[in-house]
């Protein structure tokens, strides 16, 4: 059996029920919302603290984001993760998810060597999913999306079952590798004491585009096909028509209206 | 002569129904361009070709047996792309699509914007695309100035098919075939055939955490079927465990439009309403009369969704049907 070195990808993302948008002005209102690790990257933490009791080796969580991601790091090393990196730069700022891969990918390369690589398949605030397939395409490795069940490794192969749009479907690939990890294909744990405490002393090192070799061209806004031009509050439609009565008669009132949509009888009173 | 690509995803002998949706875009896209309609068609059956003719003015083959795979099928469209330059290239955001088209886009290194529901061309001939953001609470718009192809994935359900071509011309590419990959699908256990598939269905009916129990979310079936609805769930729904994901309606779900939407006991969350605001008519049932749901519904019943259901199913039973014992429980 081989040890391995399985690198997360994790990041830090506004509680998904208190981000706010102004609804005079259509401004994100940023102030006082509090950040969480993304809901999707428990699983992929999850996975990997499991892979690694089963077979050994390490754990490394890598994010990139503004100072205050560290502690997503130090969350993802109370929970039993070996090492945390941050990536942390002005020149990181603005970047899309091609620059945002493609940082990733460096810093990945960065961390040595490498087997597996999961991430979450989707983030609440990017919510693209298009991030882990963009490290593998830039690093040069195959990836899967959606995986369900947990991985078995067998010599340098891994063999792993993802949801596709027509089902389930069992693939092998060769190592180094990188998965997506749905939601809800495992049961995240809870820090330990243990974990907790060294959580708080670990040292997490934060690297700017010199530490990761980065072509200043691809990283942050500069280095993002996309811009973003404009933003708008989505129109409702209004007018509505509020029927009225018991709801034996709204619901005659209702068919009438409908009359011409439902099929046969169902038009009409009876 | 600029070309609108479409990739033109299919499982075994069937093209995706979001094929008809990408035809329908790329070609009001291509007309706006002054352009021509291509589809990518990579698949072992490459008589589906004859299939996307009839709507683009050409459709590129890559005639491979292998199963799908990320890995040859993003190899196979680089290459095509790099030999071709297409100006935009569209996929359909199904699983596929979204684990597909950020490989392509990495590898030629322009963007991809996610999950469209709305693409228009500017005067400068840009591509411009809007989507929701924020959890629906906003839209963006999107454009990729400077790299090409000018790629985005499309929510499902977001655009309508068109109308036929004229007839396109079939182009074999038998030199985009990869070489063998390292990926191998060993197993597959296809989902169960669902009868009533929500995306292209004329109503749906929509249940959320208001219905309160398994017990009336299986009423909200029995209705559906009498109705020959289609059955959808908010996310309230979905997390009590009454309806499987592959039923969601909304940002992280399916986008319908069908003619008629019903929603019952869904409060109208925006993340919601992004799925299902294109709908014709909309009928809400809620017992909160506050309910933002009601901003944008046609008729709206103020009360529980549960008499609403027992009521509506009395109405549409077969006559002389035993199952009608539950009519006029109205207090
Ligand atoms: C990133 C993100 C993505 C999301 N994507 C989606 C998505 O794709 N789709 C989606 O649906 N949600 C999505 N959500 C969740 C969304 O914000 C709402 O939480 C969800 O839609 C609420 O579901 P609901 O309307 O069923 O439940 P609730 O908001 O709890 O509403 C229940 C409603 O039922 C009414 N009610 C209660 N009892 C009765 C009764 N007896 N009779 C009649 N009415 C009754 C109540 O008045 C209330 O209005 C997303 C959230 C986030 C953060
Ligand atoms: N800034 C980031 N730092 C680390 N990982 C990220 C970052 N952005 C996205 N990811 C990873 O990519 C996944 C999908 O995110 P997204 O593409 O934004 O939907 C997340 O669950 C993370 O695992």
């Amino acid at each position: 059996m081989r040890a391995l070195r399985i690198i997360v990808c994790i990041k830090q993302v506004p509680h998904p029920d208190e981000a706010k948008v102004d609804p005079a002005t259509g401004l994100v209102i940023r102030e006082g919302v509090p950040m969480v690790l993304n809901p999707n990257d428990y699983f992929t933490i999850e996975e990997a603290l499991r892979l690694k009791e089963a077979m050994g080796g390490e754990v490394v969580a890598i994010t990139m984001g503004p100072p205050t991601a560290e502690a997503v790091l130090r969350e993802a090393i109370s929970l039993g993760v070996d090492d945390g990196v941050l990536l942390c730069h002005r020149a990181f700022a603005g970047a899309d998810t091609l620059a945002t891969a493609y940082a990733l990918a460096r810093g990945i390369e960065s961390l040595g060597g490498y087997d597996l690589i999961l991430t979450g398949s989707r983030s609440t605030d990017g919510e693209t999913g298009q991030v882990g397939p963009q490290i593998a395409e830039l690093l040069g490795i195959p990836h899967l999306t959606e995986l369900i069940r947990p991985i078995e490794v067998e010599g340098d192969h891994l063999l792993a079952w993802h949801q596709t749009d027509y089902g389930q479907e069992l693939l092998q690939m060769p190592l180094p590798a990188l998965l997506t990890v749905a939601k809800g294909m495992n049961e995240p744990r809870l820090p330990s004491l243990r974990g907790k405490m060294r959580a708080k002393k670990q040292t997490i090192p934060i690297w700017g585009p010199q530490e990761i070799k980065a072509e200043p061209d691809r990283i942050g806004l500069a280095g993002s096909p996309t811009r973003m031009l404009e933003t708008a509050l989505p129109e409702r439609k209004s007018g509505s028509k509020m029927l009225e009565g018991s709801m034996a008669h709204q619901v005659d009132a209702l068919l009438d209206h409908l009359a011409d949509m439902l099929p046969g009888k169902a038009g009409g009173r009876r | 002569m600029r070309e609108v690509w479409i990739y033109a995803e299919s499982e075994g002998e069937r093209l995706h129904p979001v094929v008809g949706e990408l035809l329908g875009e790329g070609r009001r896209l291509a007309e706006r361009l002054g352009g021509s309609l291509g589809a990518v068609l990579a698949s072992p059956h490459g008589s589906l070709a004859e299939e996307l003719a009839l709507f683009a003015d050409r459709v590129y083959v890559v005639q491979d047996p292998r199963p799908y795979t990320d890995e040859w099928q993003s190899q196979a469209l680089i290459r095509l792309i790099e030999d071709r330059r297409p100006e935009i290239l569209l996929f359909g955001g199904t699983r596929r699509g979204k684990s597909l088209a950020p490989r392509v886009a990495a590898r030629l290194g322009t963007g991809l914007i996610a999950d469209c529901t709305s693409l228009r061309i500017d005067e400068d001939g840009l591509l411009l695309a809007e989507l929701p953001t924020f959890g629906g609470r906003l839209l963006t718009t999107i454009a990729c100035p400077s790299h090409r192809p000018q790629m985005a994935t499309l929510a499902l359900g977001a655009f309508a098919p068109g109308p036929k071509g004229a007839g396109g011309e079939i182009i074999d590419c038998p030199w985009a075939i990869p070489g063998p990959g390292t990926m191998k699908v060993l197993g597959q256990e296809p989902l169960p055939v669902d009868s009533r598939p929500l995306r292209g269905a004329e109503i749906v009916i929509a249940g959320g955490r208001g219905l309160g129990s398994r017990a009336n979310f299986a009423l909200l079936e029995e209705v559906a079927r009498l109705l020959g609805a289609a059955v959808g769930a908010s996310r309230g729904a979905v997390d009590a465990g009454w309806m499987d994901p592959e039923g969601l309606i909304g940002q992280t779900g399916a986008i319908v439009r069908p003619r008629l939407y019903i929603a019952c006991g869904i409060s109208g969350a925006t993340q919601h309403v992004v799925g299902m605001q294109r709908a014709e008519v909309i009928v809400a049932v809620n017992k909160d009369p506050k309910a933002p749901i009601f901003d944008l519904a046609t008729y709206g019943i103020v009360g529980d969704c549960r008499q609403f259901l027992l009521e509506l199913k009395g109405r549409l039973a077969l006559p002389g049907a035993v199952d009608e014992k539950n009519e006029g429980q109205d207090d």
